[in-house]
């Protein structure tokens, strides 16, 4: 795909903000401490980043699904942890009140999720309910006009910074599998609501993960979004532009062993002459430009296709699966040859083999999303 | 109130600098970006608009190609951009140039409370001309390398940096003012203004426009009218690196008073 004049000034932006504003104090610090920074979330939505696919009459920059998977894109070429900050509120956080939102209820949170005052975080998964999400046990029962919650959502990204939570839950207790879930906007700070400790993970450590638990907590119908018990298909729609934007992580994070790859290989002699020179280094750095762009290209026609208002359910979890792998590739390659360099973490390729390892898993596995494209082919 | 910044459009000197045969820069072949100084300029008139609202229109001069700076200060927040462009004006050194811009702005009009921004000068040709004889042509008061503009009752404060200390100068508006870079740092683009940015219009001032303005004649602009030409540029040869020398003071004096002495500078 050849950008358009607006996508490429889009780039632009979004690379010189990176490579300007994510400094390797901030990255080593992000890695090292696992905190939040406050300050670039502040930053990022003076440029209004975190609002990027909110449509602007809801406080948003009124982009699209490309403009967004070219700003995660290059948001994790330089740091993957720092890609997720303006993530959320444009995809798993936003992408079901854009969805399926009432006029009301997307006037309400929105414009405050993209002006990065507030945040709002996904949960579905549960310690017993990760890709089978119809083994989803937290339960929402009517009480007059409110609903109460009970259940422990797990795995929960940005729940520790968060003022809100989009909770699925069985509002239908008799209905099986997936069906009888609906979707509520929970406020964090309602009584009986309480959070876990944040996860100590193997990479992109700065976005804090926790879970979230919730004993007999009261939210009005009000916060119900969407239709009652149908929940699980909003999930399951707004998954595929939360895949989309994971693909282009990867893509970012793959592009990022890349440079450092090419960078290291010039730079770097052995018998003589840069280690470049040989073919076994050369051809590893082939393989991964060529997966690399294939992979950015499966991104951007996914993105390409949502923009049009066509079915990419297919296109989003084929560019999730591949963009994942490629991502992992790259890093194992990437660590291959800085050697044990790239063991260190004085390189930034050991970084990246951490940060890399978690798209494969999450917002659906790459063995999910071979579920996704396989149905979808033998669907009749 | 009306802020005009004047900018240009200039060869990105952090990448590939290609020199043609003859010694001039192949302007052609090389990125460009937007003069360092004069985004500080677009940033110093932005903060004015946002703290006490003001219309702010840039001006630049050179060939069409100029349209993709321009797209980029309009998505910085810049309310108009005017292009200056025309054959007539090509190879116009800072006399002619500032000659042309101040027609420019005269054309688009000032009024009492407005202000007249340029950077201090340009990273191609380092002159630091063109935003001071704009303020001669237009017979208005000036004051170059401003660190700090506040704005007062009557016209602005000015923290005029020098080399070894600053200058607090007081002037009416409206007045010209050149920005150094230590003035603030430049906003970034917002994705919102990018996505707005390419629907804009940006201004085309012509010779044909601009050609009935008393400053503007065949003998004061453009190649003909420019007094002064370049005769040859070329790269300086690089000089050698430079030796530490390494010891007590007592050593290192007399080993340097001895490179000295070979070389007969003492």
């Amino acid at each position: 795909m050849i950008l358009d004049k607006k996508h490429e000034l889009e780039r632009k932006l979004f690379r010189q903000f990176a490579e300007t504003e994510f400094t390797k104090e901030l990255q080593d610090r992000l890695d090292e401490t696992g905190e939040f920074d406050w300050d670039m979330h502040r930053k990022m939505a003076r440029y209004g980043f975190m609002g990027v696919r909110i449509p602007r009459e809801l406080g948003g920059a009124g982009g699209d699904y490309l403009s967004y998977a070219l700003l995660i894109e290059e948001f994790a070429r330089v740091d993957a942890a720092l890609s997720i900050y303006a993530n959320t509120s444009n995809s798993l956080g936003g992408g079901p009140l854009m969805m399926a939102g009432t006029q009301a209820q997307k006037e309400k949170y929105l414009p405050q999720i993209a002006s990065g005052e507030k945040i709002m975080v996904f949960a579905l998964t549960e310690p017993g309910a990760g890709s089978d999400a119809g083994g989803t046990t937290t339960t929402a029962i009517a009480d007059g006009d409110d609903f109460i919650l009970n259940g422990r959502k797990t795995f929960v990204s940005g729940a520790p910074m968060a003022d809100w939570c989009l909770v699925f839950a069985k509002t239908d207790l008799a209905a099986k599998g997936s069906r009888g879930i609906s979707m509520f906007v929970v406020d964090l700070k309602l009584p009986g609501v309480s959070l876990g400790a944040p996860e100590k993970k193997m990479g992109i450590n700065g976005y804090p993960t926790c879970d979230v638990v919730m004993e007999d907590v009261r939210v009005s119908k009000d916060c119900l979004v969407g239709p009652l018990h149908k929940g699980f298909s909003i999930a399951m729609r707004t998954l595929d532009g939360g895949r989309l934007g994971m693909a282009a992580q990867a893509v970012g994070i793959a592009q990022s062993c890349l440079d450092e790859s090419v960078a290291y290989a010039r730079e770097r002699k052995q018998f003589g002459q840069p280690i470049g020179n040989f073919q076994g280094v050369s051809f590893m750095l082939a393989e991964m430009a060529t997966e690399i762009e294939a992979a950015r290209q499966l991104v951007y026609h996914a993105a390409e296709l949502k923009d049009a208002g066509k079915d990419a359910t297919m296109a989003c979890s084929m560019a999730k699966f591949y963009a994942a792998e490629t991502a992992n590739r790259c890093a194992y390659k990437a660590v291959q040859i800085h050697g044990g360099y790239g063991y260190s973490k004085d390189y930034k390729v050991e970084r990246l083999y951490r940060d890399a390892r978690i798209c494969s898993i999450y917002e659906g596995t790459s063995q999910i999303q071979e579920v996704v494209i396989a149905g979808q082919l033998l669907k009749k | 109130m009306k802020i005009i910044v004047t900018v240009k459009q200039v060869p990105d000197t952090t990448g590939k600098v290609s020199v043609k045969p003859d010694g001039t820069l192949d302007r052609a072949s090389m990125e460009t970006v937007t003069n360092p100084d004069d985004l500080n300029a677009v940033e110093a008139a932005l903060q004015l608009k946002d703290q006490y609202g003001a219309k702010v229109i840039t001006v630049t001069m050179g060939p069409m190609q100029a349209e993709s700076m321009l797209r980029e200060l309009y998505a910085m927040g810049v309310d108009e951009c005017v292009l200056v462009s025309g054959r007539e004006f090509g190879g116009s050194d800072t006399y002619a140039t500032s000659q042309i811009i101040a027609a420019a702005i005269d054309t688009i009009g000032l009024d009492e409370d407005d202000i007249i921004l340029a950077g201090r000068q340009a990273i191609d040709g380092d002159t630091a001309q063109v935003g001071p004889q704009i303020a001669e042509k237009l017979h208005l008061p000036q004051v170059s390398y401003a660190a700090e503009i506040t704005k007062e009752d009557d016209g602005l404060l000015i923290k005029r940096m020098l080399e070894d200390g600053y200058m607090m100068i007081k002037v009416k508006t409206p007045c010209l003012i050149t920005c150094v870079k230590e003035l603030n740092e430049p906003r970034y683009m917002s994705v919102q203004g990018i996505e707005d940015c390419f629907d804009k219009e940006i201004r085309i001032l012509s010779y044909e426009d601009l050609k009935d303005h008393p400053l503007i004649d065949k003998t004061t602009i453009g190649l003909q009218g420019s007094p002064t030409n370049i005769y040859k540029s070329f790269t300086p040869p690089q000089k050698s690196a430079g030796r530490m020398l390494k010891g007590n003071a007592q050593e290192t004096a007399a080993e340097l008073a001895k490179c000295l002495a070979e070389k007969h500078l003492i």
